[in-house]
């Protein structure tokens, strides 16, 4: 293998505290390779069975198209609104000591451990018309279950745990004395939170804002009973993969997959890259 | 120590004795039934030929589990929705000749299923027929045929009853439109169509399968609901096939071909019945006859040509199912 020719020392000038470089890395390449990176080739590799024009034909249907727009749109909505309250979330949960303060950090972590068609099944009972929550929304002309909104909340309460869980540490860490020196130099509480706060958090937030995109968009058991699956309006693109498989069409399905995954990467980039450039921007 | 030793003395005995094992990978409303069905007979290959089976079921979405069995799953026997599935094994894997339904009596379907309307109890919309879910204001539940196949034969006993009634499918096809413009929810299989219609209450009738129907009846809503019968449907026939090249592997065609005789064995037939689907020995068939009413109905094959032909105008890409929501999509 050609990594046996890379010594760290090149990369970081030091010695590193652990040994075992070249084992560390090669199990790490295997790991990635077995676990992500050959089914996801393979992936492409099943898509490339077709021409330029078929491909492009699938997954530019306006069908497919509406799809997209439900399951990107819906995914930012929920990622962003489960940003505003995680950091709330978190923010009560680090700042403020109450009784049973253990049992609700018990509770954020509900959803990862929730099988998500459970999840999705419970949702829909409790927003359907004759449901706990949705028979007093009902009255108001707002319909939750089997609608777009259905679905935010389905994809809201998957990535739930994200950001409260990337945050947390973060503030934890803070230091208090620096809010405490902002406000004896006369800072307002607002601009303390703007100006001390906030940039120290954003790196761990928008984490979490990307953690919780990826895991909607990829979300299919919660969002499928909740959805009603109708036709242009609330089918996300998951479920198309699936109706494709129901044909058999294989390519089909691979292809809208291959799709899912660019956009996601090149949005996860996005978010990265704004990352670290909010990082030197304040170094 | 005396009990371990006994215990494992059990468990020995039992892993020597289990000396066939059968797997029958079939679809979602199915799973009591086989329970009933492999119980019943491993006694009697016990007694036929001494040796003890094991069977083992396994349930999912029918084409989920056609999928499965191309991919590798081991399965001795397939049990599923619809003969699409069992063809889609054989042209994908050629695990079974492409033949396989006419090996077995009946279209390979040893017990068959119909679709009913369930409604609420008094039938308050006065729902009788086919035309009442086409009407204004009524809402139906059944559900997306993309990702079901109880759906696809909702569609289908739709179609079929109004090509019969205007006798051409563009008439067909705008009854059929005219249905789905009523279906507020498209659950992604039928079992949460059930639940949608009799768990959340939405929706004035749910299309779907006899033995679904008789279930939700009996066990989630007693006396909340009713069976409406429709003049016309279709037979559903859930086929049954032997995969050939992994019971060759196996060593177990023999009792696999036994097991799938056995479903049209009046035993078989019995459980069937009892579990909701119709028999079709006709002495079977006529002691619950009480329970099953007779209906006109029509197969896939009379009216459509045969599942493949069905899935490939109605269901696939482009179909008409599609172009009731797309209008001015055409196949590709």
């Amino acid at each position: 293998m050609k990594i046996t020719k890379f010594h760290p020392e090149y990369f970081s000038g030091q010695k590193n505290v652990l040994p075992g470089f070249h084992l560390t890395l090669g199990l790490t390449l295997i790991y990635l390779c077995l676990m992500v990176l050959i089914p996801i080739s393979l992936l492409f590799l099943k898509t490339a069975g077709q021409s330029w024009q078929q491909f492009w034909e699938t997954v530019s249907s306006p069908r497919v198209v509406a799809s997209y727009s439900l399951s990107f749109g819906a995914s930012l909505a929920a990622a962003s609104i489960n940003s505003v309250f995680g950091l709330l979330l978190a923010w009560v949960l680090v700042r403020y000591p109450f009784p049973g303060r253990g049992i609700v950090d018990m509770i954020v972590d509900l959803p990862f451990a929730l099988p998500t068609a459970v999840a999705g099944i419970a949702l829909t009972t409790v927003y359907a018309e004759n449901g706990v929550l949705g028979k007093w929304l009902a009255p108001l002309g707002i319909k939750t279950a089997f609608t777009p909104l259905g679905i935010v909340i389905a994809l809201t309460f998957v990535g739930l745990p994200f950001v409260v869980r990337t945050v947390q540490p973060v503030l934890e860490d803070l230091d208090r004395d620096m809010e405490e020196a902002a406000a004896c130099l006369g800072a307002t509480r607002w601009k303390t939170f703007r100006r001390i706060l906030f940039p120290a958090i954003l790196p761990a937030l928008s984490t979490g804002f990307a953690m919780a995109f990826a895991r909607a968009v990829g979300e299919y058991g919660s969002v499928v009973f909740i959805s009603g699956n109708m036709p242009m309006k609330t089918e996300i693109t998951p479920l198309l993969i699936i109706t494709k498989l129901e044909q058999y069409d294989y390519i089909g399905a691979t292809s809208l997959a291959v799709v899912m995954l660019v956009a996601s990467f090149l949005l996860l980039l996005t978010i990265n890259l704004l990352q670290g450039w909010q990082a030197t921007r304040h170094e | 120590m005396k009990k371990i030793f006994a215990l494992l003395m059990i468990i020995f005995s039992s892993s020597l004795w289990a000396d066939v094992k059968l797997l029958n990978v079939s679809y979602d409303p199915t799973r009591e039934f086989y329970q009933e069905i492999n119980t019943a007979f491993a006694k009697y290959w016990k007694a036929k030929t001494g040796e003890v089976v094991t069977v083992n079921q396994s349930h999912g979405g029918s084409g989920k589990q056609a999928r499965a069995i191309i991919d590798g799953l081991d399965a001795d026997v397939a049990t599923l929705a619809l003969a699409y599935d069992i063809d889609a094994i054989s042209d994908k894997s050629g695990l079974l000749p492409s033949n396989w339904q006419s090996r077995l009596p009946n279209n390979s379907a040893p017990y068959t299923s119909t679709i009913v309307f369930l409604v609420k109890k008094g039938n308050p919309k006065g729902i009788k027929d086919w035309d009442d879910l086409v009407k204004p204001g009524i809402s139906v539940i059944t559900p997306n045929p993309k990702t079901s196949g109880g759906a696809r034969w909702n569609y289908l006993a739709a179609w079929g009853y109004a090509l019969k009634k205007y006798g051409n499918d563009p008439a067909a096809r705008d009854f059929v439109a005219k249905l789905y413009k009523n279906v507020p929810v498209l659950d992604s299989g039928a079992r949460g169509s059930t639940i949608t219609f009799v768990e959340r209450g939405i929706g004035d009738v749910l299309v779907g399968w006899e033995n679904e129907a008789f279930l939700a009846n009996n066990e989630l809503g007693k006396d909340k609901f009713e069976i409406v019968v429709p003049s016309v449907s279709i037979l559903a026939e859930p086929p049954v096939a032997v995969i050939d090249k992994n019971v060759a592997k196996h060593k177990t065609s023999d009792v696999a071909k036994a097991y799938l005789d056995y479903l049209y064995s009046e035993e078989g037939q019995e459980i069937a019945a009892k579990n909701y689907f119709r028999p079709r020995l006709a002495t079977v068939a006529a002691k619950y006859s009480k329970i099953f009413p007779s209906i006109n109905l029509f197969t896939v094959d009379e009216l459509f040509g045969g599942w493949k032909k069905a899935q490939k105008t109605h269901f696939d890409d482009g179909g008409t199912f599609d172009q009731i929501y797309q209008p001015g999509t055409t196949k590709r």
